[in-house]
């Protein structure tokens, strides 16, 4: 039972556990692993269920769900699977977001449904190879040529690229350096001039391609600007501002597995003659696990509970939980591998799964550093 | 069409442990569930709305108030509409003042032209509410359903599921039928059902609104008594004969005379 959480969002856990335990055993999961693929069935599935679009008004074709739920679904889905997660919050934030956010009514009929409906897959293609944290420093192009664009560029660590149907662009729609006017563009990868390049070898979350995508005089078509010319970056961030408390609930759920795989193990692991559970060393280590897997879920939720009440601080909050929940999700995956002592650092273990899953989180969706900055600036303002 | 599905939660018994030494349930802290075979029942109602959607699929339940959630979880899979039978009267009931209850509620809800329930339930296993329901409201009833062949306008064609193989059996409706987990594989909620299901008046019915006597329902109208209920002593592993037929033969008569049984 927790504070910030009604019935409805213990309904929504339940639904996405049983769905988790039940499509996403460890077969499926080593198979992910060793194809690199995630199976088409779980993906259909995920959107039968309404994972795609649980913010988004019934109105419009989603789940009219609030982000509770939301998060409650992405730590559900990544306590048993990162990368199924990724496939879930993705058209919700990175892929849905920018669209509900700016789209005309004809854009989000035309790519929000079908992306919610599972019918189509979107990436979100902002990163550049010297645009990271501070994609103001975009060289990615897009210049106005009668009714179209033509953007080219690079774009680099797309998560999705080399699988999606279209990609939302981010672009300099003024060349000078100093105006800092992006704009997002809806591009079809079949476009030509558009390519992706060979799918990055990443240490974690295998199952789901990441590629650069490069932009070589394509023209697109100016119905496909979403938004004005220049609301590019403002889009983003508000994008990015929702993607923070999804990556926050998946490192709950990572760290809640690995809870969970240490406790199992320290009670059937003997060691000097007893299970390992009853030496203090390894009992101490479970309580602190315990107790910072319950601060991250209680950061979390309230987060997630002020945005439902339209606090205007959440930003600050929503920083604060991917900050520590992030961070602290380190800790206790590596604590997991050295309850786990040198099985843990064998692949036939969960938790090494785990440790490699979770170590992005600190750097994607916002480093921990940018939150840093972000928090810094809320408290000393 | 208007459908009824009998659901019951109850406790998740893949998760109760047995006390060693009273020998009955240790029922703190287990979840509750939707009954597994009812929640065939549900499905099989809800399969019957996707091909005609104009159909209405109404749960019944009785059951304390946090029945309640059980049956919005019904709403969540797609179900109308829910009545909870919820009231101390109906406490300690057996299977003949459920159904009775039950039977009640379903006159209470006027016309329809199937009820479904499970075969039984696991925390009871009785499998005797479904059919007693049926005799009670006069109706007829194919229990152990494993298979809906056909939808005709006034009567339906099922698989009665039996221990070597099953029956075609054509009833007309109204009827009442009890699935079995063969009958397919329940679909999972969806997350605007979810919020919907929360939304929804869910009616709750008591001994008044069913017109019945308080003396008239649960334990008080309840002719069987659980005396005593225990886990039988498991029995030890058995001897696997292998081989050919003719040597597992020879195996078999050979301990058969080993033990003076032949």
């Amino acid at each position: 039972m927790y504070a910030f959480l009604e019935p409805k969002h213990e309904m929504v856990r339940k639904l996405v556990r049983q769905f988790a335990e039940t499509e996403l055993p460890k077969e499926v999961i080593d198979r992910i692993e060793e194809t690199h693929e995630f199976p088409t069935d779980v993906f259909d599935k995920m959107a039968a269920c309404g994972f795609f679009g649980m913010r988004v008004p019934k109105a419009l074709g989603g789940q009219g769900a609030d982000y509770r739920s939301y998060v409650i679904m992405a730590e559900e889905l990544a306590r048993v699977s990162v990368v199924a997660n990724i496939w879930a919050t993705t058209p919700n934030s990175l892929a849905g977001g920018p669209i509900l956010n700016e789209g005309t009514d004809e854009q989000k009929a035309k790519y929000l449904k079908p992306v919610m409906d599972g019918k189509i897959k979107i990436c979100f293609a902002l990163t550049e190879p010297e645009a990271g944290s501070d994609p103001s420093a975009m060289t990615t192009t897009a210049v106005k040529d009668g009714d179209d664009y033509i953007l080219n560029g690079r774009k680099c660590f797309i998560t999705m690229a080399p699988l999606a149907d279209y990609a939302i662009v981010f672009a300099r729609t003024n060349p000078d350096p100093r105006a800092r006017e992006i704009s997002a563009f809806v591009v079809d990868m079949k476009l030509p001039g558009v390519s992706t390049g060979a799918p990055e070898k990443k240490m974690g979350c295998i199952g789901c391609a990441t590629s650069d995508i490069v932009l070589n005089n394509v023209r697109v078509h100016k119905s496909n600007l979403l938004g004005a010319e220049g609301s590019g970056l403002k889009n983003a961030l508000a994008t990015l501002d929702v993607g923070r408390m999804a990556c926050a609930a998946q490192a709950v759920g990572v760290a809640q597995a690995a809870l969970e795989e240490a406790v199992k193990y320290s009670k059937e692991r003997r060691q000097f003659g007893k299970p390992i559970c009853k030496h203090q060393a390894i009992a101490f280590m479970i309580a602190d696990m315990a107790t910072k897997v319950e601060s991250m879920r209680m950061m979390l939720y309230q987060a997630a509970w002020m945005k439902d009440m339209g606090s205007k601080d959440v930003a600050k909050y929503a920083s604060m939980a991917k900050y520590y929940c992030c961070e602290t999700v380190q800790d206790i995956v590596g604590k997991a591998v050295q309850i786990h002592g040198g099985y843990g650092y064998m692949k036939d273990y969960k938790v090494e799964r785990l440790y490699r899953d979770a170590r992005v989180m600190t750097i994607y969706e916002g480093t921990s550093q940018v939150q840093q900055m972000v928090i810094s600036r809320a408290v000393l303002k | 069409m208007k459908i009824i599905v009998c659901a019951k939660q109850v406790p998740d018994t893949t998760e109760v442990r047995i006390d060693p030494v009273k020998g009955t349930l240790i029922r703190d802290g287990v979840p509750s569930i939707l009954n597994p075979d009812d929640a065939n029942a549900l499905e099989a109602a809800l399969c019957i709305k996707d091909a005609a959607p104009d159909t209405k699929v109404t749960i019944v339940s009785m059951g304390p108030p946090q029945a309640m959630e059980m049956i919005r979880e019904c709403l969540a899979m797609g179900a109308d509409d829910g009545v909870l039978l919820s009231d101390r009267a109906f406490g300690g009931a057996d299977t003949i003042a459920t159904s009775s209850q039950i039977a009640g509620a379903i006159r209470k809800l006027g016309e329809y032209d199937i009820i479904f329930a499970g075969r039984q339930a696991i925390d009871g296993d009785t499998a005797q509410v479904g059919p007693q329901i049926a005799r009670r409201l006069g109706i007829p009833s194919v229990t152990y359903v494993q298979k809906i062949r056909e939808i005709k306008e006034k009567s339906v064609v099922v698989e009665r599921q039996m221990e070597d193989g099953y029956e075609v059996l054509e009833v007309q409706m109204p009827c009442l039928l009890t699935a079995v987990k063969e009958l397919n594989t329940p679909r999972y909620m969806t997350v605007s059902g979810i919020m919907d299901a929360y939304n929804a008046q869910i009616t709750v019915w008591n001994h008044n609104d069913l017109g019945m006597a308080p003396e008239n329902c649960g334990l008080a109208a309840s002719p069987t008594q659980v005396l005593r209920s225990f886990t039988p002593a498991p029995k030890g592993k058995g001897e696997m004969a292998s081989g050919s037929v003719k040597d597992m033969a020879k195996t078999l008569v050979d301990r058969l005379s080993e033990k003076h049984l032949i």
